[in-house]
């Protein structure tokens, strides 16, 4: 038990030093400094040098590094040298947006695909299944910045219905707030559905034909009952996994569907950092996001334990859903 | 009342596959009485998982059945799925082949047993409860407390094939149909099974129809015997007079190409030659003809009909082994 923390918790360590490393490294080796942004192109190159010494830009590449790591360790992500607006609260400033269009996106797209993976799997290869199929591909295929300006031509032009951009502080009322909020997240949504509805589908259809559901059936239960109390959790393994990486992947930022609906999230935080040569603002962010992609992994790991105890002991955690699809058996099994 | 507890009739189930349609099982009658246990022979592929599936009514995608399988009197091929769902459980209950896979990995022993009762009994939670430690301490479950808050991977095989006999039990049925129970099992735990199968079957005057490959499963163990080749019986009668007196020699050799420990040391195993017939595409005439020595050719031209030989015992075919005067009565 303490050793599989431990073993996590140093996982995660390395995968946050590495990707910060990698963002310095990166950030140095782009051409441009934050003192030509600051001083404008008419700055002399000694103007330039002086001002990146001010800053402390001048050092070696690990002084810098090691300089910004304890720093953050203790919880300062530093100053933007540009706004000067602490990063940490920068980031605070923008989080609510896209946390609230991540959850709001995946919750959508979740209420979508699980229904309708459902009745695919239920009804597999029937008019009905290639119908839904039909549609999520349709999803699919449809880009963000296709579908968000479709859907602002629906909804807020013809019909008038739902503002077309900008964001309203949920400080400010529910109603407000989610009525902005809900284009953008369906525009991210649409390509989600495709994938959850896919993966579920083949996961329930997969199920539908192990053994233990026609046994659930032989003791005379009724159809819904076996596929929700029966066949729903050990099918849900992929969906957890992708739902998982969808989530980190939104709390990054959605750059695209940000900068659509001029939201002032992550995503443009940090894309208006990069072209601004920000690199404190730039490696806060960075660090945040992979701080934030970590913990939601070790989220989904718990999750597979939740879903099937045969994960909840041992090192061999993270093979665990493999396994279950190969129709093995861990532990005390084994002696049987 | 009548005696005959499920009376099947000219049964047929097919299912579609790439390579056409599968005549799985194609024609078979028998009756099975109350309180009796019919075990079900022949080898892999011969139709007796299909026709247990079939009376159950769990058959796969793509499939078809006709014929007559009258359950205390109901035709079970007429009923609704929401009909059906009532006798499944309370009375007829199935117990498969591979306990590793017919119990639910992710859901506690505990609801495996109990759902069925809630279902059909309308009992409480602790009343299920309490049922479900008695039936368990039935199917000899060392533990019983424990076991229920178990998950099936915590116990072992043989544990597990118990567990899944209580589940079939626990609604009471009239008729339990064990599709090769102990053939996922450990030899020596297989023994144990069986003999808790025949224990709780008389005990409760209960029906059996026990299916498997292997006759000695069978042997000992059932009142009657049926013995299925390609889809079609080749003989039914009572088990010992089916095993000392085979009438098909489908039968006989089968008897013949199990191994005993009288068989001499380092001998050639009797064996059947050629192999089963085309399951999409079978022969016109008796199934077992093109491997049978004494195949005539009426043989190949019609199916034999079920001809009785003696009290209780039928076989299909033209010409038995082991005829006695005045004994060739039709059925």
């Amino acid at each position: 038990m303490w050793s599989d923390i431990l073993r996590r918790g140093g996982y995660a360590l390395l995968v946050i030093l590495l990707v910060t490393i990698g963002v310095q490294a990166l950030m140095a080796l782009a051409p441009g400094s934050v003192a030509e942004v600051i001083l404008g192109e008419a700055a002399t190159p000694e103007a330039v040098a002086a001002m990146n010494a001010e800053l402390g830009f001048d050092r070696p590449f690990f002084v810098q590094y090691f300089d910004w790591l304890f720093s953050a360790l203790q919880g300062d992500l530093g100053t933007s040298p540009i706004t000067h607006i602490p990063v940490t609260e920068a980031i605070m400033q923008r989080l609510p947006v896209t946390l609230e269009l991540a959850v709001l996106a995946l919750s959508i797209a979740l209420l979508v695909a699980i229904p309708l993976a459902v009745l695919s799997a239920t009804f597999p290869n029937s008019g009905l299944d290639r119908g839904i199929n039909a549609v999520t591909s349709a999803f699919l295929s449809i880009p963000a910045f296709v579908a968000g300006p479709v859907l602002v031509f629906f909804f807020a032009v013809t019909m008038k219905t739902l503002p077309a951009l900008g964001w309203t502080p949920i400080e400010e009322g529910l109603g407000p707030n989610l009525r902005g909020a809900i284009l953008p997240a369906l525009a991210v949504a649409l390509t989600e559905i495709a994938a959850f509805h896919r993966v579920l589908r083949a996961d329930l259809i997969g199920t539908l034909r192990e053994d233990y559901v026609a046994a659930a059936r032989a003791k005379g239960m009724t159809g819904t009952y076996v596929l929700f109390r029966h066949a729903f959790r050990p099918s849900s393994f992929s969906l957890l996994t992708i739902s998982g990486l969808s989530l980190a992947r939104l709390i990054g930022g959605t750059i695209i569907v940000e900068a659509l609906f001029v939201l002032p999230g992550i995503g443009q935080l940090i894309s208006s950092s990069i072209i601004q040569r920000d690199v404190v603002t730039v490696q806060g962010v960075v660090a945040f996001i992979a701080v934030g992609f970590v913990v939601i992994n070790m989220l989904v790991d718990v999750g597979y334990g939740a879903i099937d105890p045969r994960v909840r002991r041992g090192p061999r955690a993270r093979k665990a859903p493999v396994a279950a699809k190969a129709r093995t058996t861990q532990g005390k099994a084994v002696s049987a | 009342m009548t005696a005959e507890l499920l009376e099947v009739t000219d049964l047929h189930a097919y299912i579609g596959s790439p390579k056409g349609v599968v005549r799985a099982v194609d024609g078979v009658s028998f009756d099975l009485r109350r309180g009796e246990a019919l075990g079900v022979v022949g080898e892999s592929g011969s139709g007796k998982s299909v026709m247990a599936r079939a009376i159950m009514g769990l058959m796969p995608a793509r499939s078809d059945r006709t014929g007559e399988i009258l359950f205390k009197g109901r035709d079970l091929l007429g009923l609704s799925r929401k009909e059906l769902q009532e006798i499944w459980g309370p009375q007829i209950a199935m117990v498969f082949q591979d306990p590793g896979r017919s119990l639910n990995p992710v859901v506690r022993i505990e609801r495996q047993l109990t759902e069925g009762m809630r279902r059909h009994l309308g009992i409480s939670r602790s009343e299920a409860n309490t049922r479900a430690l008695d039936l368990l301490k039935e199917v000899g479950v060392p533990d019983p407390e424990q076991r229920l808050r178990a998950y099936p991977h915590e116990l072992s095989g043989g544990m597990r094939q118990r567990v899944m006999i209580a589940v079939a039990l626990a609604c009471e049925p009239d008729l339990l149909i064990a599709d090769e129970p102990t053939t996922a099992l450990d030899v020596t735990i297989q023994r144990q099974v069986l003999d808790l199968l025949r224990r709780v079957q008389t005990e409760r005057g209960m029906s059996l129809m026990l299916i498997s490959h292997d006759l000695h499963v069978v042997a000992g163990r059932t009142d009657r015997t049926a013995v299925m080749y390609a889809g079609r019986l080749a003989e039914i009668g009572e088990s010992h007079e089916v095993f000392e007196d085979p009438r098909h020699r489908y039968t006989s050799a089968l008897l013949g190409a199990t191994p005993s420990i009288e068989h001499a040391r380092h001998a050639p195993l009797n064996v059947i030659s050629g192999s089963l017939p085309s399951p999409t595409d079978p022969p016109p005439g008796c199934r077992f003809a093109p491997r049978c020595a004494a195949a005539s050719e009426a043989c190949d031209s019609a199916q034999p009909a079920m001809l009785g030989v003696g009290v209780d015992h039928a076989v299909a075919c033209l010409n038995p082994t082991n005829m006695r005067e005045g004994e060739l009565v039709g059925r």
